[in-house]
C-alpha cells in the first residue's frame, strides 16, 4: 500500500499515532520504533532551532522545561518555510498566551527582545549615514527631515525591565529591579548591542520607524516627556549607526 | 536542454569541510589541506550581517559547495516558489562551485519539518522527483547534484532499489550526484543490505561530490542496530573503508568531511579533512 506524505507527516507529531502502514524494518516487518527517528530528529532539530534563537527564556525556565515548552510549540507552530533562522517568530505571543507560564508575566517581552536580536543579527547591511549631513542644514529645514534608521533598528517596549532580566542572566548584570523597560537594539559593525532608553526616545524612535519627520517626532516626544533630549537622543543614534539615510524635507510644504 | 556542464564539477578533487562560522578565523588564516567549503542555503538566505560578510569573504578564497538541506524535492506538493526564488538569488550572487541537494521530502501543506524524510522508489515518485529537479535546474540555470538519503526504515510500496532510481533520475534530468558514503553505511546496515553491493550498483560517473559524516549507534527494540546518521562525531572506521572501496572504483572525486553537532576545535575537523586527502593521494600512485 502506498505511503502518503499526509499520514507520514500527522504520526510526526502525534507520538500517539502509529507509525503509518507500509513502512517496514529490514525483515518486512511493521518499522515501529524505526519510525521514532523521524518523530525524535523533528522534535529536536526544532528545539534546538529554538533553543538558538531564545536562550534566555531557556536559561530563564531551565533546559527540561524549555524542551516541554517547545514539544508544545513547535507542534501548534511547525516552521512555515526552511529558513529556520526565522523560526520562532510566534514564540512570544505563544508564551504570553501559555497558561503554565502565565505567572512569569515578563517572559513574552523577554522572548521579543530575544527575537529582536536575531532580527537584527540578520538585517541588511546599511551604511550609517553621515552626522554632518545634519550639521550642515539650517535649524528651520531641520523640522522637515526624515532619518530613515538601519534595517538592524529594533525596539522593544516593555513594562518589564526587559533589558535588566537578559542582561542578569547572560551576562551577569545587576539584578533587575522592577519598572518598565525600553529597548533600543542597534548594530553597529556585526554584534546587536541593546542601550536601555527613556520612554520620550522610544515615542521618539517609534516616529521615526513609521516614517514622520524629525518635527513630528520632536513633538510625539515632548508629549510623552516635556524634557525630552533631541540632542541626545540624536547623538546616541548616530553613534550607534543606527541611521542610514538623512532626507531633506520638501521646501515650502 | 542547455548545455550546464559548464557549471558543474567546479570543486576540486581534493578535501572540503562543512563551514561552521566559529571556525571562521582559523580557515581564514590557514585552512589547508582543506581547498573547498560547503554551506547549507538556507543559513545564508538573511538580508545581510555578519553570515553573508562570512560567505562573501570565504568565497574569494574558496571553492563553495551550497548544499540545500530545505527544498523537498520528494514532496507531494509543489516546489515552495519563495524558496526557490532564495536559492537562485543566492547562487545568483555567489555563484558557487556546486548546488546539491536530496533525495528526500521536508515540507508538507506548507509545514518544514527540518529533517529529510524517505520516499518510496515508485513510479509516482520518479515522475514527482524528475519534475521537480527539471523546475530546480531550470530556475537555477545550472546541474544540481542529488544526494542519496540515509534510511531507517523501507516502504513495503517500492518497486526500484535506490541505486536503480537515483540512476534513473540523473539520466532523466541530466543531474549529477552526490554520493554520502556515511548514508550508504548507515543505510545497509539499517536495512539489511551490502553497503558494497550499493557502491557496486551506484552511477559512480555521475558522482560530483562525495560525503562523509560520524553517525551514532541506537537500537531498534527488536534486538538489531540502527545507526543515526547525526553528524556528530568523527568518520567511522568502516565508512573509511567504504570510502576506499568507492575510490578504487570511482577515482578521485571532492570530498567533504561533515559535522553539523558536537563541532570540534578546526584543527580536528582539519585532521579528518588531511586523512581525506591521503588516501585521494594514494589513489593517484597506484598504478590503474
Amino acid at each position: 500500500m502506498s505511503v502518503a506524505q499526509s499520514a507520514f507527516h500527522d504520526a510526526l507529531f502525534d507520538s500517539t499515532h502509529p507509525a503509518p502502514p507500509g513502512l517496514t524494518d529490514r525483515r518486512g516487518r511493521p518499522a515501529g520504533k524505526r519510525f521514532d527517528v523521524y518523530r525524535n530528529n523533528v522534535a529536536v532539530s526544532l528545539t534546538e532551532a529554538l533553543e538558538l534563537g531564545f536562550p534566555c527564556i531557556n536559561r530563564l525556565i531551565g533546559a527540561e522545561n524549555f524542551k516541554k515548552v517547545a514539544g508544545v510549540f513547535l507542534r501548534r507552530h511547525p516552521p512555515r518555510n526552511p529558513m529556520l533562522l526565522q523560526y520562532g517568530a510566534d514564540f512570544p505571543d505563544f508564551l504570553e498566551g501559555f497558561a503554565p507560564l502565565s505567572h512569569l508575566g515578563y517572559l513574552a517581552d523577554v522572548a521579543r527582545l530575544e527575537q529582536a536580536l536575531r532580527l537584527s543579527y540578520h538585517a541588511a547591511d546599511a551604511v550609517p549615514a553621515n552626522a554632518a549631513t545634519l550639521e550642515t542644514l539650517p535649524p528651520e529645514a531641520l523640522v522637515g527631515v526624515r532619518l530613515r534608521l538601519a534595517p538592524a533598528v529594533r525596539l522593544v517596549r516593555s513594562r518589564w525591565p526587559v533589558h535588566a532580566i537578559w542582561a542578569f542572566n547572560m551576562e551577569n548584570g545587576l539584578k533587575p529591579r522592577p519598572g518598565a523597560q525600553n529597548t533600543l537594539v542597534t548594530r553597529p559593525g556585526f554584534d546587536p548591542q541593546m542601550t536601555v532608553i527613556d520612554t520620550a526616545t522610544a515615542a521618539f524612535i517609534v516616529a521615526l520607524i513609521a516614517g514622520e519627520t524629525l518635527g513630528q517626532a520632536h513633538e510625539h516626544a515632548t508629549g510623552a516627556a516635556a524634557d525630552f533630549n533631541l540632542a541626545a537622543a540624536l547623538t546616541l543614534l548616530l553613534g550607534t549607526s543606527a541611521i542610514a539615510g538623512i532626507e531633506p524635507g520638501k521646501t515650502g510644504a | 536542454m542547455p548545455d550546464r556542464s559548464a557549471l558543474f564539477d567546479r570543486l576540486p578533487s581534493a578535501p572540503g569541510v562543512g563551514y561552521k562560522p566559529q571556525h571562521f578565523t582559523a580557515i581564514m588564516d590557514d585552512a589547508s589541506p582543506v581547498e573547498w567549503l560547503e554551506v547549507h542555503a538556507e543559513n545564508y538566505m538573511g538580508a545581510g550581517g555578519r553570515p553573508l560578510a562570512q560567505l562573501r569573504a570565504l568565497a574569494e578564497r574558496f571553492a563553495i559547495s551550497v548544499h540545500g538541506v530545505g527544498l523537498s524535492i520528494g514532496g507531494e506538493g509543489r516546489l515552495d516558489p519563495d524558496h526557490l526564488a532564495r536559492l537562485r538569488h543566492l547562487c545568483g550572487w555567489l555563484n558557487p562551485a556546486s548546488f546539491s541537494e536530496h533525495l528526500a521530502w521536508s515540507t508538507h501543506e506548507g509545514h518544514f519539518l527540518n529533517d529529510l524524510l524517505p520516499l518510496p522508489y515508485t513510479r509516482a515518485t520518479l515522475t514527482r522527483v524528475v519534475g521537480h529537479i527539471d523546475e530546480v535546474q531550470d530556475a537555477l540555470g545550472r546541474r544540481m547534484l542529488l544526494e542519496n538519503p540515509s534510511s531507517y526504515l523501507a516502504f513495503a510500496e517500492s518497486t526500484w532499489s535506490e541505486t536503480e532510481f537515483l540512476d534513473e533520475v540523473a539520466r532523466r534530468t541530466g543531474c549529477g550526484l552526490l554520493l554520502d558514503v556515511n548514508n550508504v553505511f548507515v543505510s545497509a546496515t539499517n536495512l539489511g543490505l551490502d553497503a558494497r553491493t550499493y557502491i557496486d550498483a551506484f552511477a559512480l560517473a555521475r558522482v560530483g561530490e562525495i560525503h562523509l559524516g560520524g553517525h551514532d549507534r541506537d537500537e531498534d527494540g527488536e534486538g538489531a542496530a540502527i545507526l543515526i546518521d547525526s553528524h556528530g562525531r568523527a568518520v567511522a572506521e568502516p565508512v573509511w573503508a567504504l570510502l576506499d572501496y568507492t575510490l578504487a572504483r570511482a577515482g578521485a572525486k571532492p570530498i567533504l568531511i561533515e559535522r553539523d553537532a558536537d563541532i570540534p576545535d578546526w584543527p580536528v575537523l582539519a585532521a579528518e579533512a588531511a586523512r581525506a586527502g591521503v588516501v585521494l593521494n594514494a589513489l593517484g600512485k597506484v598504478p590503474a
